[in-house]
This record gives C-alpha cells, sequence and structure tokens, in this order.
C-alpha cells in the first residue's frame, strides 16, 4: 500500500484535486473498505482524497425546513445507530447500521461510504431502499439528486462519476404511523456479511397497510426493491394469504448467486421466510403507533 | 515522501516523521515503540489492534497516521496511572482473563470504552461491545466475567 494521501479543506478543492488526478485517485471517507481493499491490493490508486476535513459533511442533522434528514458522507455508522432522528422515524435505518461489522468499525466506516461501495450485501442499502432516500452527488458543475433506487448499477457499480462525490444522503418525512423492520441473516451475530438483508417500511391507516416497501440485500448483483411484493401489501388489511403472496413475490423478484457463505437455493428460501418476518414486525410497529 | 506530524498519544506529544499510508497502527508500534497495540489481522476483522481516539474505540491498522493527528490517542500504556493499574487491567488477571495475552490490549480498550458510554452493562451488551474482538484462547466467559466485576465495582 503507497499513496499520496491528501486532505482538502472544501469541497471545491476535492474537485480540483480529483480532477487533477482521476483516475488514479480514490476518495476515501471512514477507509473502512478502501485501506483494506489497498492492504489486499485489489486497489492500487496512487492517489487518496480524504474527506475528513470538510466541515460541512460530516454529521447527521434533521434539517426542519424541508422537512428531511441529512446523513452527510462523513457520519459514521455510529452516528446514524444512534441519532435521534433516524432512531424516532426510520429506526430500522438504526438498526441496520448498528450491524455493520464491530462497534471500532461503526466509529471509523459510513453509511455513506457504505452505498458508494455498492457491495450487494450493503448493510444499509435495503433500508435506504425503502424510505425513498435522494443521493446528493456534487461534481464541478453542479451537483444532482438521485433517487437510492436508481443508484446501484452493479456490484461495486453506482452512477457516481469519476469527478463526482457524493456529499450526503437525504430522507423525506415518512407518512404518519410509518415503521419499518430490518432483518439480517448470518451466521454469526457480529463481524459478518449479510446471507440476505430484508428490509420493510410501511404506513398504516385504519389497520389497513397503506404504502409498503420491501427491498432485499445480497440476493442480486445490486441491492434491490420489489415493487410486486409492495402492490400486493398496499391498501389492504395484510392477512397470512397477502403475507405468503409478498413473500413468493420476493422469491420470485430476487437472483441470488451460490458463493462461500450461502446457496442460491437457500438464500431464495430464506427471503420468503424473512419477508414475512419483517412485514409482521413493521406492520405490529406501525398498528401500535396508529393506536397510540 | 514522508511528512512530520504530532501525535497525541496517551497524553503525550510524539513529533514523528510518517509516510502517508502507514497506519497508526504501524506508526505506534515501530515510530513511537508502543508495542502493546497488537497487529493481528491488518484488516479490521481481530480487534488486536484497538485504541481508543478521542474516546472511541477503533481499529488502528484502518487509520492513517496523517488522519490521525489532533486526536487524543489512548493506547494499553496509558491505563495505568502512577504504577497502578487500571481496575480492568487487575480483573482481567484476577479473573484469569488473560491467556496467551495477544487480544488483551485490544480486549480491555474495547471495555473500556463500553463501561465508559454504559457504566453498568447487562451481560449481552458486554458482549456486544467486545464483539470485535477475537480471542482464540479463553471462550470469552473469563473476559465477560472481567468487566462485569468492573461494572459491579467488585
Amino acid at each position: 500500500m503507497r499513496f499520496q494521501y491528501l486532505q482538502p479543506a472544501s469541497l471545491q478543492e476535492a474537485f480540483s484535486l480529483l480532477a487533477q488526478h482521476s483516475p488514479q485517485a480514490k476518495v476515501m471517507a471512514g477507509g473502512t473498505d478502501l485501506l483494506v481493499a489497498m492492504k489486499m491490493q485489489k486497489l492500487s490508486p496512487s492517489v487518496v482524497i480524504g474527506l475528513s476535513q470538510i466541515p460541512e459533511m460530516a454529521g447527521v442533522a434533521y434539517d426542519s425546513s424541508s422537512k428531511a434528514i441529512r446523513i452527510g458522507a462523513l457520519a459514521t455508522h455510529q452516528e446514524v445507530s444512534s441519532s435521534s432522528a433516524i432512531l424516532e422515524k426510520f429506526s430500522h435505518l438504526a438498526g441496520a447500521a448498528s450491524l455493520v461489522g464491530s462497534r471500532q468499525v461503526r466509529n471509523l466506516g459510513t453509511t455513506v461510504g457504505n452505498i458508494c461501495n455498492a457491495s450487494p450485501s450493503a448493510e444499509t442499502a435495503p433500508a435506504l431502499l425503502t424510505v425513498e432516500a435522494v443521493v446528493n452527488i456534487a461534481g464541478p458543475t453542479g451537483t444532482r439528486q438521485v433517487a437510492i433506487g436508481d443508484f446501484f448499477t452493479g456490484p461495486g457499480r453506482t452512477v457516481v462519476g469519476g469527478d463526482e462525490i457524493v456529499t450526503e444522503v437525504t430522507i423525506p418525512d415518512p407518512e404518519p404511523n410509518s415503521a419499518g423492520a430490518y432483518i439480517k441473516l448470518s451466521p454469526r451475530r457480529a463481524m459478518d456479511l449479510a446471507v440476505v438483508g430484508v428490509a420493510v417500511f410501511l404506513s398504516v391507516r385504519n389497520g389497513v397497510c397503506d404504502k409498503a416497501r420491501v427491498a432485499l440485500g445480497a440476493v442480486a448483483p445490486t441491492p434491490i426493491r420489489v415493487p410486486d411484493a409492495e402492490a400486493i401489501l398496499s391498501g389492504e388489511a395484510v392477512n397470512d394469504n397477502l403475507l405468503e403472496q409478498a413473500a413468493q413475490a420476493a422469491m420470485k423478484a430476487c437472483r441470488p448467486i451460490s458463493d462461500v457463505r450461502s446457496s442460491a437455493e437457500y438464500r431464495r428460501e430464506m427471503v420468503g421466510v424473512l419477508v414475512k418476518r419483517a412485514i409482521r414486525e413493521a406492520l405490529g410497529r406501525s398498528r401500535n403507533q396508529e393506536g397510540d | 515522501m514522508k511528512e512530520r506530524i504530532a501525535l497525541l498519544v496517551n497524553s503525550e506529544e510524539y513529533v514523528v516523521d510518517v509516510e502517508p499510508y502507514w497506519t497508526l497502527l504501524d506508526v505506534l508500534r515501530r515510530e513511537i515503540g508502543l508495542t502493546g497495540t497488537k497487529k493481528g489481522c491488518d484488516s479490521g476483522d481481530c480487534g488486536a489492534c484497538t485504541v481508543l481516539m478521542d474516546g472511541k474505540a477503533v481499529d488502528s491498522c484502518l487509520v492513517l497516521a496523517v488522519a490521525a493527528q489532533g486526536k487524543s490517542i489512548l493506547t494499553i500504556e496509558g491505563l495505568a496511572r502512577d504504577e497502578k493499574l487500571h481496575p480492568l487491567q487487575e480483573a482481567f488477571i484476577e479473573y484469569g482473563a488473560i491467556q496467551c495475552g495477544y487480544c488483551t490490549s485490544g480486549m480491555i480498550l474495547s471495555a473500556k470504552a463500553l463501561l465508559d458510554e454504559n457504566p453498568h452493562p447487562t451481560e449481552e451488551e458486554i458482549r456486544k461491545g467486545i464483539a470485535g474482538n477475537l480471542c482464540r484462547c479463553t471462550g470469552y466467559a473469563k473476559i465477560v466475567e472481567a468487566i462485569s466485576a468492573v461494572a459491579e465495582g467488585k
């Protein structure tokens, strides 16, 4: 591992460094993925541009004027999992962030970095897919907003261009009486990647499921949403029959591979089991909110 | 090209010349000579290199030394006060929570970070708090007992 390390103090400076050194440069936030990839010689950039000195990229905050939570590119998994705004509105996202690696990794690694690395099993991706998250991508000529559903293009690949930097992810306020669930299946309870990750977020009105979102991780080339399962649940008083239909839709939508962690067949079966379990959990929580 | 940096380790300032790609772990061990921090996997999986940075447990193998400037770093060498071991160090000895010792520095620093944040953790919280620290000798039971004993003031 040998590189030049540059620490720009502003986003503008970061763009000019990136333009100067691209494509030999990599952008680094927490570094928990990039440093390991460089040590293993999977990546060998000659320049690393560290974002840690750019103050506006830090932290998690709720912006009451735009009614959205803003997760800065430097916000660690630990900050996301303990943010009161995220715990209150999107507890399943906080839960997903709390399952990444170990405490030592969560104190360094960032949620925005997690999605930029675009692992199919990225822990926080399914939950972000269920909450209409928007990725803010800045480039030398301006900023663009990309819906998280359009962000991933393949394993390790996103829509972010070589001259661009993701500055933050924003999440708009949820519908009333919304709640979510995230279930990670992995042999170990810590320090492990998901064999399957399932996130559900839904709202309830008069006891009926109003809007539902279902997303899966580690079972396709990218984290995916399952619109067919969502359509089955929306506007319905969810019963066992509908749960089964939603589970079947998710099993049909996923495209798992067999690898060292699991066979494709097992992953698909578990998608069915966990989708039902996550819907039940989320429904229970939203009904409790409506009952309050 | 080497850069001269100042690191604040165990409340003492060290001025060292480092390459930009050297990790905090390597600089602590090789340049500063604080070898209590251990190198295990060197990829953030084992926790042997855990140190506290501004009070937070981090894997020092995943931190660049140049990026640790301006932070307060605590290693195992900084725990004892006036020749007196820290209560966690005493408890690890008393409860037999040390066997080969390789994980111990990181384990104790993770435990310290946990107790600083949550002085009276449940057993489950202790196990979660040290989930990023591998131990191949003890089976963890005695480590959990030692941390519980400190939390309960025994």
